[in-house]
């Protein structure tokens, strides 16, 4: 067996492989259903119901794909240039620590003012969380990969011993948490009485942000090219390190944001549970959208729908709600494999 | 006969790499592939030892038939392959590389006490003289192809394949591998020879196939043919030799003085002086890994002097960078066009800004101007005849010539003064050579001043005014180049000429 | 002068064992890995599923010696998967670790779930328990901290030397060392690249699954979420902390845990005034520092992470 690079790709494969990718990691999951009992049509219509069955249900989707449109496309950033940021959890904690740092009075501002300051605290944050292990890799060679994924759990060590000292809620009751921050720091909703905030459209703005910068600029030219061939890059007289340290601020800044949109726009204050994993779940997103900015918008609605359907489901069918992250896992899997044979030809002999 | 192929049809997308080849070997006889490169050689003894699948034809092997796609199958058919580029682990020693795959995968120890006495009385029987416990990474370029030649032998090989085998050698070494070839067809085995100079064919092969764009043009015995005729055969064409017109050599454009570089406590360059003068080209010839790559990664702004002074036009640079080297007019040829000096995932006219995509003309406030970037490339594309569909092409899909005819397109388009092309025109067929030496005798005509750096002599010896050879990182005093033989060369390539402390701190160095 | 006097008991140097043992198991599973060229990201879900297998086996009954061995298969299936996705099919080895670690994690707390819908408290099994070794354990100091610990823990460092043996001193062990360093070198002498690799990410994922089993039938008596906690990220610094040698890569996990049970002890020392959690941080941060001292001097496999197609041009 070996694989046998393609000199043109048809455009039917392009839309046939990521179709079978879906549909594998759905009969992974259909199985996976069969094991609890439950019959998995049934489990998929209520996933599904869950995630776009009604104007809530798909309102409370697109709540839960803000954050992972934001950890999404830093990853996305990231990855084109072959810098490896495993770490969106920890930036996107800092992000959320300096948004609450000055968002719960520190601070009295209008919102207007506040607001911006608060988004571009959390961008500096997040962005500083990266450019330690970038530092690390131009400076040492130390693998990103380890460093990133170490500080995930510093991070939220280091969140743990915050909200037990300074940010810690007097009215709290012990419970690990901040003060909630003051209403000139919140998000307006876009739909009164919904949970849907304005955080949704910063986020789809970035993409866009990101999206221009990829097409348009020497930035994204330098990044693509980094990510393709450092070597070649380097001889061309391409900066490389100026390049790492840029995607490192974008990358880092936009999981900061993500964290920032939490607490500003959803739940008024940092606990240790603010995150359910968005910044690994950032990784799956970029990778279900082939790193494209725009796809990132639709694969973190698939993925967060995945997710608020599950819950629903769960509750209903009985069917740990953990398939969801089943699902998502075999779903990266299945689409790089899937991109992989778009690019490559099987053959046999 | 002991190695038939028939009807070998092997195709690569859009590239027919093998068109139905049929040829035999005999026992005690060496045979050469003859061909430029790109026509199909390699190809053809890739599939002979497992690494592709023909797509058609078959191969018998001491009358049995050879199963396709099996390295192993090949190496226990008794056939041995000497790989162009090795393929051993550097971090591993001699003897670990020769034992590899030799013994059964369950044994819970392996022999190597009667490994070592049997390599030792290999190399002692075919003079290819290597220390089994010696780590490869310490090897020089030669003794390392005598370990690959140990490896075949190890393994009983009966037929011994080598690809371009002379093309890391001294024209001495070249001579001693000779040597061993017929020594060991004495001995029975039967050798192919795979190389694109005549002149080696017609001292070291019994038979000859000439192969030209994947067919198979004409087998001759070699008593019954000659240069003349197999350079016709191979080439098609007649391809017009460089013109070398007389010119007189301008001011120094570039210098280097008393230069030294140390890197993880290696001496990779050792006080190097050398001048470029514009209207000139002056050849580093040596065999590879002599310090020709660190001399080129210097003057192309990749690392900086240890030691020493890299003046250009007048002014010192300690640390000259690519940019910086490129706001002086220094255009850089690389050695390696896939890993270096191309970015092979991204397109045409991609690569061609990669060098100037912050000049004004292709960027303002960090915005890139596509119509400027495609304009200049379809530009380009047309004045050094690149053959791709688009601009928007992806370099991948492009062959080597046309590879490098990119990269000049993108070094000479601005006129360059100083010009440093490390093996410009590696692994081209004899067209794009041609095409490449045209380039750079025309810029040496509107006075840039040339630095070559190649491997291959003859190169060498067609396009320089001045000649100096490079030996464990150091250079020695450049000749005229109407003052050199092939000869002399070699024996400096060997390290003849050059003073032996300079040679005792290298080797304490290394 | 009491956080001195700490480094003079016994209790702590068994502690620094019984903490490395894990390490240890899932320490040489990626070292062997990589040294075939490998990088195996999916370390943390690995030991996550096979925490989970080997405590599920003793919880239905079974031997615990059958729960080792069930962790290691729960270890070497998710190893065979990403073995084939990285090796044969030749994907990002950093995105498909990631996505292994996810989908070993996630697997393993869905089948939780599954048999145990209801519980909050995990229930308990009865660990393997410590088997003084006579007359060595006799021995001040040593003989506390070194042999009177659990048959898992001797295993460990039995492990280590068949690892470090097998690298060394077998054919095959020579062929996965190649592998690492030039594929095409095993090719060539008629060996396939990828059954090596494959066989060695294989070996090497069951013993990051008796690693993770180690917590969940040695260390403690049941299985919790998050159980691991990092500890496979930290595995894959000490891989690198060891220069890819078994021997290195043994001795800094004992040094890691050394130092981890002594931040335990200053913690109950000092947790007047430092807060815990900076305590907690420390072996994140100790690892960081190692692979900065450890980034330039390290000779690492030349092929690591770097995909083989055989016959590509």
């Amino acid at each position: 067996m070996r694989l046998e690079p393609r000199a043109d790709l048809p455009i039917v494969l392009l839309v046939l492989y990521p179709t079978l990718a879906v549909f594998v990691s759905l009969l992974i999951a259909a199985l996976l259903v069969l094991l609890s009992g439950a019959s998995p049509f049934a489990v998929f219509y209520l996933v599904a119901k869950g995630a776009a069955g009604s104007t809530f249900a798909f309102l409370e989707t697109l709540t839960r794909a803000t954050p992972l449109i934001f950890t999404g496309l830093a990853a996305a950033v990231a990855f084109r240039a072959k810098l490896w940021n495993i770490g969106g959890e920890a930036q996107f904690y800092m992000g959320a620590v300096a948004t609450v740092a000055l968002g719960t009075g520190a601070l009295s501002l209008p919102a207007p003012a506040l607001l911006p300051l608060l988004m571009l605290a959390a961008i500096i944050a997040g962005a500083l969380t990266l450019l330690g292990p970038t530092f690390l890799k131009i400076r040492f060679g130390v693998d990103e990969v380890v460093t990133t994924l170490l500080l995930n759990f510093i991070v939220i060590l280091f969140v743990s011993l915050l909200l037990d000292g300074p940010l810690k809620d007097p009215l709290g009751l012990g419970w690990p948490q901040s003060p909630r921050v003051v209403s000139e720091a919140q998000l307006p909703k876009l739909v009164q009485g919904k949970r849907l905030h304005l955080g949704f459209l910063m986020a789809v703005t970035a993409a866009l942000f990101i999206w221009v910068i990829n097409a348009r600029t020497t930035t994204g030219y330098e990044m693509r090219a980094v990510g393709y061939n450092v070597k070649a890059a380097r001889f061309a007289g391409i900066p490389i390190d100026l390049v790492m340290v840029k995607t490192a601020l974008l990358s880092g800044g936009l999981a900061g944001l993500a964290g920032m949109s939490e607490v500003a726009g959803l739940k008024g204050n940092l606990t240790l549970d603010l995150s359910p994993g968005f910044g690994y779940a950032g990784i799956v997103v970029a990778m279900l959208a082939l790193l494209h900015p725009l796809g990132v918008i639709a694969a973190a609605i698939f993925v967060a729908g995945i997710f608020v359907g599950a819950d629903a489901m769960s509750r209903s069918a009985g069917v740990p709600s953990y398939i969801a992250q089943v699902m998502v896992a075999t779903a990266l899997l299945c689409m790089v494999t899937a991109v992989m044979f778009t690019r490559y030809r099987l053959r046999w002999r | 006969m002991v190695l038939r192929l028939s009807g070998i049809n092997k195709r690569f997308g859009q590239l027919l790499a093998n068109d139905a080849i049929s040829l035999t070997l005999r026992r005690g006889e060496i045979i050469s592939l003859l061909g430029e490169n790109g026509a199909g050689k390699t190809t053809l003894m890739n599939i002979l030892f497992g690494h592709y699948v023909a797509d058609a034809g078959t191969i018998e092997v001491f009358g049995r038939p050879l199963p396709p796609g099996e390295p192993s199958a090949a190496l226990s058919a008794g056939i041995g392959m000497v790989h162009q580029h090795f393929t051993l682990a550097d971090n591993l020693t001699v003897l670990e590389n020769i034992v590899l795959g030799t013994e059964s995968p369950w044994r819970l120890n392996s022999q190597s006490v009667v490994a070592a006495r049997r390599i030792k009385k290999l190399s002692a029987a075919f003079g290819l003289h290597v220390d089994p416990e010696a780590t490869v990474a310490t090897l020089s370029v030669g003794e390392r192809q005598r370990v690959e030649i140990l490896k075949a032998l190890y393994r009983n090989a009966r037929i011994l394949i080598l690809d371009e085998p002379t093309a890391v050698l001294t024209p001495q070494e070249s001579k001693a591998l000779f040597g061993t070839l017929k020594s060991l067809v004495n001995e029975g085995l039967s050798v192919i020879f795979i190389s694109h100079k005549l002149n080696e064919v017609m001292a070291v092969s019994d038979r000859v196939y000439v192969l030209r764009g994947g067919r198979l043009i004409a087998e001759r015995e070699t008593s019954k043919t000659n240069r003349v005729e197999l350079a016709e055969l191979m080439v098609g064409r007649t391809i017009p030799e460089p013109k070398l017109t007389k010119q007189t050599p301008g001011a120094v454009m570039a210098e280097l003085l008393d230069v030294s570089l140390r890197m993880d406590d290696k001496l990779l360059l050792d006080r190097v002086s050398l001048q470029l003068r514009s209207g000139e080209i002056l050849g580093i010839a040596g065999v590879a890994g002599n310090g020709q790559s660190a001399l080129a990664d210097l003057l192309s702004g990749l690392s900086f002097p240890t030691k020493g002074d890299v003046r250009i036009e007048d002014h010192n640079y300690p640390s000259l960078t690519p940019s910086l080297a490129l706001e002086l007019k220094l255009a850089r040829i690389p050695e390696d066009r896939l890993s270096q000096g191309l970015i092979v995932d991204m397109s045409v006219v991609e690569n061609l800004i990669a060098e100037r995509y912050r000049e004004s003309k292709f960027s303002r406030l960090g915005f890139l101007d596509w119509n400027a970037a495609r304009d200049f490339a379809i530009e380009i594309v047309r004045e050094f005849d690149v053959k791709c569909p688009s601009p928007a092409t992806s370099v991948r899909l492009l062959s080597g010539g046309n590879m490098q005819k990119l990269i000049l397109g993108r070094v000479l388009a601005e006129k360059p003064r100083i010009i440093i092309a490390n093996q410009p025109s590696r692994g081209l067929d004899v067209g794009a050579v041609a095409y490449v030496h045209a380039r750079l005798l025309a810029a040496r005509a509107e006075g840039a001043a040339i630095l070559i750096l190649s491997e291959d002599l003859d190169e060498i010896i067609s396009l320089s005014d001045q000649i100096a050879v490079a030996y464990r990182g150091r250079i020695s005093v450049p000749v005229a180049r109407a003052n050199v033989t092939i000869r002399d060369l070699g024996l400096m390539m060997a390290g003849h000429g050059f003073d032996h402390a300079a040679d005792a701190e290298a080797e304490h160095a290394a | 002068m009491e956080a001195i006097e700490i480094l003079s008991t016994a209790a702590l140097w068994a502690a620094a064992v019984r903490i490395a043992s894990p390490l240890i198991f899932a320490t040489m599973g990626e070292l062997l890995c990589e040294r075939a060229g490998v990088l195996n990201l999916g370390i943390e879900g690995i030991m996550t599923a096979g925490a989970f297998a080997g405590w599920l086996t003793v919880y239905l009954g079974g031997d615990l010696w059958l729960g080792v061995l069930v962790a290691a298969a729960a270890g070497a299936a998710f190893g065979l998967l990403h073995g084939i996705l990285v090796v044969p099919l030749g994907l990002s080895q950093h995105v498909t670790g990631i996505g292994i670690t996810l989908l070993a994690t996630s697997l393993t707390y869905y089948c939780y779930r599954l048999i145990l819908p209801e519980v909050t408290t995990p229930p308990k099994i009865v660990p393997f328990s410590p088997l003084p070794i006579p007359f060595l354990s006799e021995i001040p100091l040593f003989g506390d901290a070194l042999f009177r610990q659990t048959p898992l823990t001797y295993l460990a460092f039995v492990m280590t030397a068949l690892v470090a043996w097998f690298l060394y001193k077998t054919p095959a062990g020579l062929a996965v060392r190649t592998a690492g360093e030039n594929p095409a070198a095993v090719e060539a002498q008629g060996l396939s690249v990828t059954a090596v690799r494959l066989s060695a990410v294989v070996a090497g994922s069951a013993l990051m699954g008796i690693g993770g089993g180690f917590l969940t039938m040695s260390a403690f008596n049941s299985f919790f979420f998050d159980m691991i906690n990092g500890r496979g990220w930290i595995c894959i610094a000490l891989v690198v902390f060891g220069s890819w040698r078994p021997g290195k890569a043994l001795l800094g996990a004992l040094l890691f845990a050394a130092f981890d049970a002594y931040q335990l002890r200053l913690q109950q020392l000092a947790g007047a005034f430092i807060p815990y959690q900076v305590f907690l941080m420390l072996p994140f941060v100790l690892s960081i520092l190692a692979l900065i001292a450890m980034s330039r001097r390290a000779t690492y496999p030349r092929a690591l992470m770097v995909a083989y197609h055989k016959g590509e041009r």
